[in-house]
């Protein structure tokens, strides 16, 4: 149990920023250059936390809070979802809504952090982030509830337990492709990627997620950076574990193959950003309506 | 060979969702002609590599997946079109009511009193799903090109009940079947034409203010 619980947040803790180094260095190849290394996000985030906090006079604790709650969510939704085949340290009946929704609270902090600051360009941003996320909630709820009716819990544990390979050879193996799809597109959306937001750019207009941190600095916004890193790495958790629900009985095998499968979604992501435009902000409503009826749809095939 | 047919469908199905929330004309004809020449491939997936089933897929590939779309994609290109502006309903209601519409007809696809076999598997739903997209196509868009993808998709439900048949259903309707569609594409072109001509646009919208 208590091994469980380290093992878990070692590998979380480690290897998360190892993800966002692994998407830069996708991208940097397709465009023809050496990129940064791997490690970067590492130093960026040593850099950052040597500096000091700098505060404008204007905001008031919610500024701080925003950071704080960005970084402590995913540690507690880390501890819920099963990393590859090591199962979750902490589960209990119907997790998975609390799961879905402890990123719902980290999100409500960054939007008030942001809306603390009382510049227009992040309120903007605030606005923007509040509503893709709004649209995606329904799919990841739809595709959770067809993972359901094919397990016999209501636990994450147990909706991504062994029976997920039986599963896939079934007749609910079409189902559980489209959810495989609609849950990478929520990621894009959650972890602001290139087809619904450019975690690049350089223009406050343009800008979704960068906008409402503008104002943070220093260890804050290292915070912001890694809890960014580390909710990637927990929802692209639940995709690894759907894809590769294979289950060796060593934990050192179980650990390599889910890293394998994260390292395989990071260049996945870098690929997707490298071939892909950035969606028109009116057409990224309309995709995300449209995973959502994929992931309604998938329900209704499963309990036919 | 079955388990490679549920799959098929599905793509089928996607295809449907697809073709109703895009806006670009070309995409929509790629996808309805991707979507013919999957449909082409259920013959062989069902009955095997027989004369009839082999003349079928054929008949079918080449025209739904390879004729057709390439007499639309040029059409488009003549008359300058690239995407359909401001439909009647738009993108995104028409995605929810398809949505409904393929829910619905699998819901009810299981009250239908069909044969043992037909009655398991995508076959019966997706045929029901294929046809009411095809149908809220046909209503809602106002380009004459997307109308007449509408009424391929329409075909193309037609053709998966089609293929269950195909075992009692003599070739000739089959081959009468394909020649009414391409006949009928071939009028819509001829329409599309002159409307293109007397009002410079597709819009069927117009042709409603014709006068004698």
């Amino acid at each position: 149990m208590i091994f469980g619980l380290i093992l878990h947040l070692a590998l979380l803790l480690i290897f998360a920023p190892l993800l966002t180094g692994i998407i830069s260095k996708t991208k940097a190849l397709f465009g023809g250059r050496v990129g940064a290394p791997l490690l970067q996000p590492y130093f960026d985030l040593v850099r950052l936390w040597r500096k000091g906090f700098v505060f404008s006079r204007t905001t008031t604790w919610v500024f701080l809070a925003g950071p704080v709650v960005g970084l402590v969510v995913p540690l507690l939704a880390a501890l819920l979802i099963p990393f590859g085949a090591l199962p979750a340290p902490l589960s209990f009946q119907g997790d998975l809504i609390l799961f879905v929704y402890l990123f719902g609270l980290s999100r409500f902090f960054t939007a008030s952090a942001a809306l603390d600051t009382g510049s227009s360009f992040e309120g903007m941003g605030a606005v923007r982030e509040v509503t893709f996320s709004c649209l995606a909630e329904p799919t990841v709820l739809f595709a959770l509830l067809v993972l359901a009716r094919l397990s016999d819990g209501l636990s994450l544990n147990s909706l991504l337990g062994p029976h997920l390979l039986g599963a896939w050879h079934s007749e609910a193996g079409a189902s559980l492709g489209l959810i495989l799809v609609c849950l990478f597109v929520v990621l894009l959306v959650e972890n602001s990627r290139i087809p619904f937001d450019d975690p690049t750019t350089h223009l406050e207009l343009t800008m979704v997620h960068e906008v409402m941190v503008l104002d943070h600095s220093g260890p804050a916004l290292g915070m912001i950076l890694y809890g960014a890193a580390l909710k990637m790495m927990v929802l692209a958790a639940l995709l690894v574990r759907l894809a590769l629900p294979w289950q060796t009985d060593w934990w050192l095998t179980d650990a390599g193959l889910f890293l394998a499968g994260l390292v395989g979604v990071a260049i996945l992501i870098g690929v997707v950003e490298s071939t892909m435009a950035r969606l028109r902000l009116p057409r990224v409503p309309q995709v995300l309506i449209g995973t959502s009826l994929l992931s309604i749809f998938a329900l209704v095939l499963v309990l036919r | 060979m079955m388990h490679l047919t549920n799959p098929l469908l599905l793509a089928v199905i996607l295809i449907n969702f697809f073709t109703l929330g895009s806006a670009r004309l070309g995409a929509c004809i790629r996808g309805v002609a991707l979507q013919g020449a999957l449909l082409a491939l259920l013959p062989l997936l069902i009955h095997g590599f027989s004369g009839h089933a082999i003349l079928l897929a054929l008949g079918a590939f080449c025209l739904k997946g390879v004729l057709i779309p390439w007499m639309l994609l040029r059409a488009i290109r003549e008359v300058r079109i690239r995407r359909e502006v401001e439909p009647l309903i738009g993108f995104v209601p028409t995605l929810i009511f398809g949505a409904l519409t393929t829910s619905g007809a699998f819901l009810f696809a299981d009250f239908l009193p069909l044969v043992h076999e037909h009655r398991e598997g995508l076959f019966v739903p997706t045929a029901l799903a294929t046809m009411f997209a095809g149908f809220l196509l046909l209503i809602t868009r106002r380009k004459a090109i997307t109308q007449v993808l509408g009424y391929l998709m329409l075909e193309n439900g037609i053709f998966i009940i089609g293929v269950l048949l195909s075992e009692a259903l003599p070739l000739m309707v089959e081959a009468g079947v394909l020649l009414d569609l391409l006949v009928g594409v071939f009028v819509m072109g001829i329409v599309m034409h002159q409307i293109n001509r007397e009002f410079t646009s597709l819009s069927t919208q117009r042709l409603s203010a014709l006068k004698e």
